[in-house]
């Protein structure tokens, strides 16, 4: 049961070019679908050139603030595996994190002295503090697919198949909001996110 | 219907529907798609300006010919408009006029974060703020009412929270069709032409609708009062206001639509029914002073900070500190030992133009004088190519300034295309005028990149997608009295080295334009595939690195004289721009072969 002015947060985080804004749009229309209130918050300019990207999604009975506070995060999608360890802390205790299985090495580290966190140091780190992220492997499912960049509809698969909305709302909103030509591809996409996950809990 | 809408979007939808029909601008983050998303209304006139200060011109002279008006702009953008803004407000208009600022607390994107409801009271015309997109395209009307009510320019602030945040908004009809033909330009030089004469009766006008329109504003829908418990009272406005609804569900709450003039009654009022008043506005303290010159006892900057963008966080961060709310107030989350992770800030794509005009300059040791755009990102080590940036058009009057001072290194300016048709070019005619050996790089990639690749003067489209006259770079340059003009190619790194040597030794005013599309708009070079590291030549040397390019990684293999890590090209993200080859030392790297498609 909802409790009263209940939200669902969304938290979006990755790579500029990775689809993030796509996939933050296509969760705020999935809301507004389900007769939610909506709000979602991304920062354009400067910031996209290849640097850390943010959305904030929320939906609920009714949305004041389009920004999601430290902690008040239900559902935090990385991306990006360093960009999920940055902004793992915006998560409640108890909040699901999905990370994509994937990483792209910033300038800092190719160029610079900086050090990549290894996959043992990155899973070392999230038991440590009891979280247990849901590792998607939505570059590679994307890939099986003929097309890696429908890897964030993978994601979003992934995440429907936690969350109460019937993924035939998703399919339709998927539908809509992708290119004519590509939407077979991101419909099946979100299909095998949807039923990775869902195995994966079965499991749990 | 109800749609999800940005704040820009829905403040263009707005205008649209409130019979907007003139609209100028020039792009700026978080302003840019208030424009984007007007110009291809139906009955809707909307144009790109060389710089915001024409834009307000054009809006100001589109008003005193009768017909609604809008100017779009970021908060700095107002600095070049300022000179507009208040002779507009001087002599008021024929018809509504808005100028619609966004400002960017944080800085997101931009090199100050100035609050321009200063603007409002120094030029005295009204600002209003929305907090939502909803309220962004019920303002607009809003605003066109108040214009031409009180016969004076309105400003519609926002904040990038509001521009680039989206929401559910109640679309309204269509604007009611406007008689079609031409119309009668009324002539009253008494109000229009600002002589001395006149002006000084115009001024008392303007302070008189001032006091009028803060009297009126009480009245306004949108100062609204939502009176719950008295113990705490609270004044905000903008994107604050959701954010004060969230964190002080049980306070009382005003939220000013009209951040200047206030609303003299409604808040006096307000005041006495709350026990402890505050006030939690984003940057400067404006309602703050203006409440305690009516004498009203109130909180604000002395718990909010002064700096930077409110965020829930910080509001409810400051409000425990205060004794506003108790310390359970913080939402409990994860808490992780993370070492020092890897920064990601924002970087030259890969196949930018610019970076190799970069990749010479740093070699040959020069000082620049930068400039807005893109290229300010070449100021990030590895580059470090960049030694200033203020505003835009800058940098050459900089650099002319350097030149006259006198120093021992070489040094340049550099500015975008877009920057230098903004306001590069009164700089320009003053390094011919007035004779330095200044000299500018215009690095024309053919668009304003940064802001998402709009049109502007030298492209030949407009707004609107109309083909046009696109200036003639060279020969304006020429017309000036420069006559050292050379065209050069940054994919060629020893044609803009021979250029650069060549103008570096001049003792007379030089050009170099760095002619080259952004890549974002032409992906893949013409007859060029993806290039990769040959792995029995690479010795890991690393110059191709300092090219900061984000398709050169460490690879997986090693030098086996040195055991040195060789280098490795992401062909997805390699373009074929060929710089890094030719920085290679040894030949190590190529295109592929196998993509000789």
């Amino acid at each position: 049961m909802k409790t009263q002015g209940w939200t669902d947060n969304f938290f979006l985080v990755g790579v500029g070019g990775q689809g993030i804004l796509l996939a933050a749009d296509v969760i705020a229309l999935v809301g507004m679908e389900a007769g939610y209130d909506v709000k979602k918050s991304e920062v354009h300019g400067m910031a996209q050139r290849g640097g850390s990207v943010t959305s904030h999604v929320r939906w609920g009975e009714r949305v004041y603030s389009p920004l999601i506070s430290p902690g008040e995060v239900d559902y935090l999608l990385a991306f990006e595996r360093l960009e999920g360890l940055r902004h793992a802390e915006m998560l409640r205790p108890g909040g699901v994190m999905l990370v994509n299985d994937y990483r792209i090495v910033p300038v800092s580290v190719s160029a610079g002295g900086s050090h990549y966190p290894s996959a043992e140091e990155e899973e070392g780190i999230y038991w440590e503090a009891g979280l247990h992220p849901y590792y998607i492997p939505a570059i590679e499912i994307a890939q099986t697919l003929g097309n890696a960049r429908v890897n964030n509809i993978v994601m979003l698969g992934a995440l429907a198949a936690l969350l109460e909305v019937p993924p035939e709302l998703w399919r339709q909103v998927i539908a809509q909001r992708v290119p004519g030509r590509y939407r077979e591809i991101n419909l099946e996409g979100f299909a095998q996110g949807y039923g990775y996950l869902a195995k994966l809990r079965g499991r749990k | 219907m109800k749609k999800l809408l940005s704040g820009n979007e829905a403040l263009a939808r707005g205008a649209w529907e409130a019979g907007i029909r003139v609209a100028a601008g020039y792009p700026g983050t978080p302003s840019t798609e208030i424009l984007e998303t007007l110009a291809p209304m139906p009955g809707i006139y909307a144009e790109w300006c060389p710089n915001e200060k024409v834009a307000v011109d054009v809006a100001v002279g589109a008003a005193y010919a009768g017909v609604r008006s809008l100017a779009v702009m970021k908060h700095v953008g107002l600095n070049v408009a300022a000179d507009a803004l208040f002779y507009a407000s001087m002599t008021g208009m024929e018809a509504g006029m808005i100028l619609m600022v966004a400002d960017d607390p944080g800085m997101h994107s931009s090199q100050g974060e100035q609050d321009t409801r200063r603007y409002a009271k120094f030029a005295r015309v009204p600002c209003l703020e929305p907090s939502d997109s909803q309220e962004a395209k019920e303002m607009v009307r809003a605003a066109l009412e108040i214009s031409e009510r009180f016969d004076t320019p309105v400003l519609i602030r926002t904040t990038t929270r509001i521009s680039h945040s989206y929401g559910l908004v109640e679309l309204g009809p269509p604007p009611e069709p406007t008689a079609e033909g031409e119309r009668d330009y009324r002539i009253d030089s008494a109000k229009y032409v600002m002589v001395p004469a006149n002006a000084r009766k115009r001024h008392v006008v303007i302070e008189e609708r001032s006091r009028r329109i803060a009297a009126w504003a009480s009245s306004f829908p949108y100062n609204r009062v939502e009176m719950a418990d008295s113990h705490l009272g609270i004044i905000t406005h903008g994107v604050v206001y959701q954010y004060v609804k969230e964190i002080f569900p049980k306070a009382s709450v005003l939220r000013l639509g009209m951040t200047w003039p206030i609303p003299t009654e409604l808040v006096t009022s307000f005041a006495q029914q709350v026990e402890r008043l505050i006030v939690v506005e984003e940057l400067d303290p404006v309602i703050e002073e203006e409440l305690r010159l009516l004498g009203i006892a109130c909180e604000g900057k002395s718990i909010f900070p002064l700096v930077g963008e409110l965020t829930p966080e910080r509001i409810r961060k400051s409000a425990i500190a205060a004794g506003l709310l108790p310390t359970e107030a913080r939402p409990k989350r994860f808490s992780l030992s993370l070492p020092e992770l890897p920064p990601r800030p924002p970087i030259l794509c890969p196949g930018c133009p610019h970076r190799g005009i970069f990749t010479v300059l740093r070699k040959l040791k020069v000082v620049v004088n930068g400039d807005i755009g893109c290229y300010t990102l070449g100021f990030l080590p590895p580059l470090k190519a960049v030694h200033t940036t203020g505003c835009m058009g800058a940098s050459i009057g900089q650099a002319h300034g350097v030149a006259k001072a006198g120093i021992r290194q070489k040094h340049v300016a550099i500015i975008g295309d877009s920057t230098f048709l903004h306001s590069g070019i009164p700089a320009l005619l003053n390094v011919a005028y007035n004779q330095s050996d200044t000299v500018t790089i215009i690095l024309d990639n053919r668009t304003t990149a940064m802001t998402g690749h709009q049109d502007h003067p030298g492209t030949g489209q407009t707004l609107q997608k109309v083909k046009t006259r696109a200036v003639d770079l060279p020969q304006l340059i020429q017309a000036m009295g420069i006559e050292d003009v050379a065209v050069v190619d940054p994919y060629n790194l020893a044609e803009v080295e021979a250029a650069l040597r060549l103008s570096l030794e001049r003792e007379s005013p030089s050009v170099i334009i760095s002619r080259r599309e952004c890549v974002l708009l032409s992906p893949t070079r013409e007859g060029s595939s993806p290039y990769q590291v040959d792995p029995a030549k690479c010795t890991g040397c690393r110059l191709c690195l300092q090219l900061g390019c984000p398709a050169i990684f460490e690879g997986e293999t090693t030098w086996a004289d040195t055991g040195r890590p060789q280098m490795s090209i992401d062909p997805l993200l390699c373009t074929g721009c060929s710089i890094c080859a030719q920085v290679c030392p040894v030949g190590a790297i190529h295109p592929r072969e196998e993509a000789s498609r």
